[in-house]
């Protein structure tokens, strides 16, 4: 089954902002084009819909900031940009209850194992946002001796928000895109357990074994 | 006796050079010691208060350490000098048991040069990781290919180094804390803690015993930065360093090198740096309130600071073009005129903020649970206050007048009239009141400039390289958490030699192990927040 583009749409759909208003959709689109291409059977339960509906919608960032980009995330959770309306708005200071790390501020090489070490402490579905120029290439302190170049060399990186800092609502607009593809990524989930079965393993790996004998 | 003759008397081989603001004084690393107990107890110099120490690389002349020495009492300046001229073994003493801000300045300056301080009770690293190779700032530095992911194991053990019979320094390893000691450990990732600062406290039972500080998870090599940079480009760090004195930073750095360049500003560049810093102050104590109350459990302020602050952000945006790193002072002036709103809404926020300010009060300052919280927790004498040179408004809640804008007034603070706000009883809820009370006085020194701004440039024209005549040169301003300053080493080429920046919160993090002795594990956290330390200021 193939899935259409109104469905598409209505997958990824924040409130009151059309879907044409975000950028980066052929991003997404990608998603669903590959997973149609190698012959996914979606197969889009009810329950399925509701679960991410609701991931989608509460997903509770890590209080973790390093540096001047944690104080516009600060304001992002504060009174005028409040990311409680989208419904990030529980800040959890502790890893094992978050969903994502919006990792704000400068990354140095002593700091590189705390954050490591912190993002495998989250449990899983988890994802992690890059704010600032300096999570994703080491920004104005790209030359330092002790700037790690880009977090993207520790961690798997969902999203990317540039700037310096970046403006709350650039915070935000990262934050939605993040929503949008957690609430595609049931596919992945859901398709990629289905997709190898055991039996299908057992047939793999026999195919590479006799392609290497 | 002028203190210059009296020096020349006792030391007659040190070199003196005399500025208009102070001397110069330098000296062989062996009479360091000597010089600076004379100093420091000499009743007619009595220099109290150490504003920056400074290591240097003169590279065939060997490596040196800066000390900027002021008297409170006689208001004397002094800038002292001690070479170290063997590269290999370098050896200087300690001072830090007669400055305390030593202890962790020391530390610097080890960190960055492997200068070791004789005498230092603790010498480790502050920034690094132990297993790190190499000392960053030596000229001659390479760094080493790769980055370490390996998680970092406590230190229960330092070193510290004497001189045994023959005078040869000998080092001698000794415990931190106790094997039966209760430690625990609070950050570098904790919510409470304002940023990625560590602390390990020994405990005894709810009580703190010692406190270990552990700097450098944002330290981020910015002073090595600018020695590869042109004076307009390293501009841009500093608003990153303590982002909540964004323009007060930038503004000692420009004011810095236009002093050494001698190009004077006209009026009207004066009037609009003095009403931006005292914008940015009142930005930045407003989100002390915010963060604060939080601290201490009380969200709703969170809230309305945020509130607050940002109708200050909107102005500042209008002309700056920016929230938080405003890149708005330029060497010669500003980077471009105030805009034609501004001085409405300057205005309308004067107008605005008293009341915001009367319900502050009613919602926190008068709060009873505040109250018991911080009244009489964490105190910090006058003594250390000067002694730790915790400048800015947790030196003037322990009865210190420290404020820049009077010691050595800048801009047209010497035009306007308003208070320097001192409190006596030096502890957290002082401190916190002082900056409410600073608020206000801000807002009159805006009150009184915004109406007056004076036609005129608000650019002056430079050089398209800007090159400082060669010496060095030191200048501080009063940024929102104290003294900011900059101290440049030019050699006339159009890169800095050195430039280092006085950090506002070293000191305070500093003195916090003595503040926070005896007191509730649960106190730390109302102590660290009443010092309002920005963490990438501490490290830079
Ligand atoms: S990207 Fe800019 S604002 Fe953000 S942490 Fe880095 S220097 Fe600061």
């Amino acid at each position: 089954m193939e899935i259409g583009k109104s469905k598409k749409k209505e997958l990824v759909k924040i409130k009151s902002i059309p879907y044409d208003e975000f950028k980066n959709n052929d991003y997404l689109e990608e998603m669903v084009r590959e997973l149609n291409e190698n012959g996914t059977n979606v197969i889009v339960g009810v329950l399925d819909e509701a679960i991410n509906w609701g991931r989608g919608n509460s997903l509770w960032p890590l209080t973790f900031a390093t540096s001047c980009c944690g104080i516009e995330f600060m304001a992002v959770g504060a009174a005028r940009y409040d990311m409680a309306r989208f419904g990030l708005e529980v800040a959890r200071a502790s890893p094992r209850q978050a969903d994502f790390i919006m990792v704000a501020g400068t990354i140095t090489d002593k700091m590189a194992p705390v954050l490591k070490r912190l993002y495998d402490q989250m449990a899983d579905p988890k994802y992690v946002i890059a704010v600032g120029g300096c999570t994703i290439s080491g920004g104005p302190f790209k030359h330092s001796y002790h700037v790690v170049k880009g977090i993207d060399q520790i961690l798997p990186v969902d999203v990317f928000i540039p700037g310096c800092p970046p403006r709350p609502e650039a915070m935000l607009y990262g934050m939605m895109q993040l929503q949008r593809k957690v609430k595609l990524q049931r596919f992945f989930g859901d398709v990629n357990k289905k997709e190898v079965s055991e039996r299908e393993y057992e047939e793999m790996m026999k195919r590479d074994m006799t392609a290497n004998s | 006796m002028s203190v210059q003759n009296k020096i020349n008397q006792q030391f007659p081989t040190a070199q003196i050079e005399e500025k208009p603001d102070r001397l110069i004084i330098s000296i062989n690393a062996e009479s360091l010691r000597e010089f600076a107990l004379m100093l420091y107890n000499e009743k007619d110099f009595r220099f109290d208060f150490m504003r920056s120490l400074t290591g240097m690389d003169w590279g065939e002349a060997g490596f040196g350490v800066v000390y900027h020495l002021e008297s409170t009492d006689n208001k004397h300046q002094l800038e002292l000098k001690a070479i170290i001229p063997d590269r290999e073994k370098p050896f200087i003493d300690t001072v830090s048991d007669l400055w305390k801000t030593a202890l962790l300045n020391e530390r610097e300056v080890y960190d960055y040069f492997g200068i070791v301080f004789i005498g230092h009770p603790d010498m480790r690293r502050l920034y690094l990781r132990k297993e790190w190779e190499g000392f960053p700032l030596r000229k001659d530095y390479v760094r080493a290919e790769g980055l370490d992911m390996s998680n970092e194991e406590p230190d229960d053990t330092t070193v510290t180094w004497y001189r045994d019979e023959k005078g040869i320094p000998q080092a001698r390893r000794y415990n931190l804390f106790e094997k039966e000691e209760y430690v625990v450990n609070i950050g570098p990732q904790h919510p409470a803690t304002h940023g990625v600062l560590r602390f390990r406290v020994s405990l005894e039972g709810e009580f703190l015993k010692k406190l270990d500080v552990y700097c450098g998870y944002i330290h981020r090599g910015v002073e090595k930065l600018c020695e590869g940079m042109t004076y307009q480009q390293t501009i841009g760090l500093t608003d990153r360093l303590d982002y909540l004195s964004s323009l007060q930073n930038r503004h000692a750095l420009c004011m810095c090198v236009e002093k050494a360049m001698g190009l004077e500003l006209s009026e009207r560049i004066q009037y609009i740096r003095t009403i931006m810093d005292e914008l940015q102050r009142i930005n930045s104590h407003l989100l002390f309130f915010a963060t604060f109350c939080m601290d201490l459990g009380a969200l709703t302020s969170f809230f309305y600071g945020f509130r607050d602050r940002e109708k200050v952000l909107d102005i500042l945006e209008e002309t700056t073009g920016g929230r938080l790193t405003m890149h708005y002072n330029v060497i010669g002036g500003v980077e471009d005129d105030i805009h034609p709103n501004f001085v409405k809404r300057v205005k309308e926020l004067l107008a605005y903020l008293p009341a915001a300010l009367e319900e502050y009060r009613k919602v926190f300052t008068e709060n009873v649970i505040a109250k018991n919280r911080l009244i009489g927790v964490g105190h910090l004498s006058r003594e250390n206050a000067i002694s730790f040179g915790t400048t800015g408004p947790t030196g003037r809640g322990s009865g210190w007048a420290c404020d820049v804008r009077k010691r050595i007034p800048y801009g047209v603070y010497d035009k306007v009239d308003f208070k320097e706000v001192i409190r006596g009883e030096c502890d957290s809820y002082a401190r916190y009141l002082v900056r409410m009370d600073e608020i206000k006085e801000s807002m009159r020194i805006i009150e009184t400039l915004i109406d007056n701004i004076p036609e005129g440039n608000f650019r002056e024209k430079t050089k398209a390289v800007i090159r400082v005549p060669e010496g060095s040169y030191y200048t501080a301003v009063e940024a929102s958490r104290g003294e900011f300053g900059v101290y440049l080493e030019s050699n006339g080429e159009k890169l800095p030699y050195r430039l280092k920046f006085r950090s506002t919160g070293l000191p305070l993090v500093a003195c916090v192990d003595t503040i926070s002795r005896g007191e509730k594990i649960a106190d730390l956290i109302a102590i660290g927040g009443s010092l309002d330390y920005v963490v990438p200021d501490i490290d830079r």
